[in-house]
């Protein structure tokens, strides 16, 4: 079996520091993670080939400074890594993404295998636009299941899935066949500490790196910036709200008084508030 | 959230270059919004962007239409005549019994092909599971752009939709347009742009297309469906108070004082994203940027620093009041009323006060 994981290299928002005066975002120094998604999603990959037997691929299409997260998958347990990186790509919005990647997703199968399964995180903590795994499962005519909690089995003799997809109001159990795409919920369980050997194993081992035209991509226009229908006119700052809070000094009864103070600005909510109170 | 710009800064990367809209594209009119239906419950997010859509459409002076795609019968007829009510002028429906449950190959074929069919200017959808999964095939299908999780919509001067969102986790908004492809579409999130009235009217006009698909050619099949028990699920998103706890609460057993007091009100209680990743509440409960976005008329906040992904997600309500000890802690700046206190003194007092003052017979009740 072959899984193929897409993983993101993000900044560590957390850590993101907004400029004051030119409201520009800092980057400089700003440390980098992988997206905390994609590993729940590899982990589950590999957990399957831990039960299943084949291979596991990541790829990421970032600058090469994303080898750095590429190389940490590898000591986690992946098996190959795949960088995509060339300035024609930078500035993508999603649609662009998804171009790039499924031209390199066609390129992986055809030097290492067609993939049984291509894996994605839910989601990234930056763009936080969850639309690249079904763009690229529609790219490459690949069936999908999002928000996929639980991959409860997998047949690869008869070549089907089951998996527990998250709706809205419940819990869907899906089966669908292979090869599928499959973005990943955030797991309890943890992402595994690399063992030594995998450590060891991830320092030495290449990363496949490939520019555009190494991918196989065919149309540089449909790539990056110019491939993207979205554009990013304006970056602002939220206005901040012009009054403080109104503190409410507690004295004795600070309880007391805070519920006055609340009833006295919304007189409104005493009646709401009793009949919701009724309600329980 | 406010967003008059304080200073614009030019994009990075990606600027702006309009060109004149491909000749192919000059017909595509009019705002859609995607009814969201599961299992004969519109989704509320659907009732919102109507109230979204009406606005785009009148600037607009076009047509807001309703998309309502479900199985035949009673509920999908109802969602179509409930369009009406919040301000449909008319309703595209795929109506066939192969969509009685919400898989992506079905929606995604009956959703795409009504779009090349009428051809829609802009195209909006809920940011729910289900509206991300058929959004993100059906702007790839149609190789558009697609901007997620918009806090403002507008048009501009020229008619194009200005999409505006958070960026870098709430710090920064972003205005993002689709100028040369059509149709525009974008996603907004549940409780982010307010319910619109509902205004009794008759059904209009419901122009019919075929789903044009057998069970065969769907190759994921539901095998079930396991719906949240109603204990475990929460309508924090609508509710109209919430008591949320944050880490300053200092430990799951002090939670328990954010519940009850939440119970004592017949509200919702919520959290800040620590206490989900420390495994004291369970996620559902998240309110922020990556949980769960609110619009109670009430949000006590208690022990909650008031981070900016924090803030995004409560500055819909009404009323926010702030309970910390740190008088320069950031939720003052946006909270209307607060009170610097401990909040672990405060909350069982504030709730054994409200229980006095709202229900004065609710002792007897408890101890039955
Ligand atoms: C603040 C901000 C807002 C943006 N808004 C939009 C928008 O509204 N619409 C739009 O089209 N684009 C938008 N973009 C651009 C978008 O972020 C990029 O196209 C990005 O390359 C992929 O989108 P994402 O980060 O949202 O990924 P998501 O769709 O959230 O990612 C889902 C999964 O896809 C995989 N994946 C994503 N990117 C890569 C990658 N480079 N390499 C390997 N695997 C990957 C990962 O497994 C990830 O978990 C925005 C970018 C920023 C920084
Ligand atoms: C990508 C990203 C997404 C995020 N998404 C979310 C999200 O959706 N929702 C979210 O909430 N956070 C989110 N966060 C986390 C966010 O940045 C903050 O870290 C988080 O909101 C802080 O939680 P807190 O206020 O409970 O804790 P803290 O920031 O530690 O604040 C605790 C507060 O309690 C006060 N306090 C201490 N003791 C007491 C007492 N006895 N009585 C009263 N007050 C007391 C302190 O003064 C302090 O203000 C996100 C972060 C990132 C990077």
């Amino acid at each position: 079996m072959h899984i193929v994981v897409c993983i993101k290299q993000v900044p560590d928002s957390a850590q993101i520091r907004v400029h004051p005066v030119t409201n520009t975002i800092m980057r400089q120094g700003v440390p980098t993670i992988i997206n905390p998604y994609d590993l729940f999603a590899l982990e589950a990959a590999l957990e399957l080939r831990d039960q299943f037997g084949g291979e596991v691929t990541v790829l990421t299409m970032g600058p090469p400074s994303a080898e750095d997260s590429l190389r940490k998958a590898l000591t986690f347990g992946a098996d190959r890594a795949v960088l995509l990186t060339d300035r024609f790509f930078a500035g993508a919005d999603t649609l662009a993404t998804t171009y790039a990647l499924a031209t390199a997703i066609r390129k992986i199968s055809t030097e290492f295998g067609a993939p049984d399964l291509v894996f994605t995180g839910k989601q990234t903590i930056d763009g936080d636009t969850a639309q690249v795994g079904p763009g690229i499962a529609k790219r490459l005519g690949l069936l999908q299941l999002t928000y996929v909690a639980k991959i409860s089995a997998l047949d690869l003799t008869a070549r089907t899935i089951d998996a527990e997809r998250r709706s809205e109001g419940g819990v869907q159990l899906l089966r669908t066949r292979l090869p599928c795409l499959v973005t990943m919920l955030e797991a309890t369980n943890q992402i595994r500490r690399g063992a030594m050997a995998d450590a060891l194993r991830a320092a030495r081992a290449p990363i496949v790196k490939w520019s555009a035209q190494d991918a196989g991509v065919e149309d540089i226009s449909k790539c990056g910036l110019r491939g993207s229908p979205t554009i990013v006119k304006r970056v602002f700052a939220p206005v901040a709200r012009s009054e403080k809070a109104e503190l409410i000094e507690g004295g004795e009864q600070p309880a007391e008084a805070l519920i006055d103070a609340i009833l006295k600005r919304q007189p409104a909510l005493e009646t709401e508030l009793a009949a919701l109170a009724r309600g329980y | 959230m406010g967003t008059a710009p304080k200073t614009a800064a030019p994009a990075a990367g990606r600027a702006a270059t309009k060109k004149e809209l491909p000749e192919h594209f000059k017909a595509y009119k009019h705002v859609w919004v995607f009814i969201e239906q599961e299992r004969g419950q519109v989704h509320p997010v659907s009732w919102e962007l109507m109230g979204a859509g009406r606005k785009l459409a009148d600037k607009l002076k076009v047509d807001l239409a309703a998309v309502v795609i479900g199985p035949e019968g009673e509920a999908t007829q109802s969602a179509a005549a409930e369009s009406f009510c919040y301000g449909a002028d008319l309703v595209y429906m795929v109506a066939d019994h192969l969509l009685a449950d919400y898989r992506n190959e079905s929606y995604t074929k009956a959703l795409t092909d009504v779009v090349n069919t009428y051809k829609p200017e802009i195209l909006l959808l809920g940011a729910t599971t289900l509206g991300r999964d058929l959004a993100g095939s059906v702007a790839t299908t149609l190789l558009t752009g697609l901007t997620a999780d918009c806090t403002e919509l507008d048009v501009d001067a020229d008619g194009s939709l200005a999409a505006t969102r958070p960026t870098f986790g709430g710090s920064l908004l972003c205005t993002i347009y689709t100028l040369n492809y059509r149709p525009q579409m974008a996603t907004v999130r549940p409780r982010v742009m307010p319910m619109p009235e509902r205004v009794v009217r008759p059904v209009g006009r419901v122009v019919n297309h075929p789903l044009g698909l057998v069970e065969d050619d769907i190759v994921t099949k539901v095998l079930s469906f396991l719906p949240d028990r109603d204990s475990a699920k929460s309508n924090l998103a609508y509710a109209d108070v919430v008591v949320a706890g944050g880490l300053g609460l200092g430990s799951p057993e002090n939670f328990q004082l954010v519940r009850q007091l939440a119970t004592v009100l017949g509200a919702e209680y919520g959290c800040s994203r620590p206490l989900v990743q420390k495994g004291w509440v369970t996620s559902d409960r998240q309110i922020g940027q990556t949980g769960k976005t609110i619009r109670p008329k009430l949000y006590i906040a208690a022990g909650i620093s008031g981070a900016i992904q924090h803030r995004v997600g409560v500055e819909g309500a009404d009323l926010i009041v702030a309970i910390n000890t740190d008088r320069n802690a950031p939720i003052f700046d946006f909270a209307h009323m607060g009170i610097v206190t401990d909040a672990i003194r405060l909350l069982p007092a504030l709730t054994a006060a409200f229980r006095a003052r709202l229900s004065p017979h609710s002792r007897d009740r408890i101890a039955s």
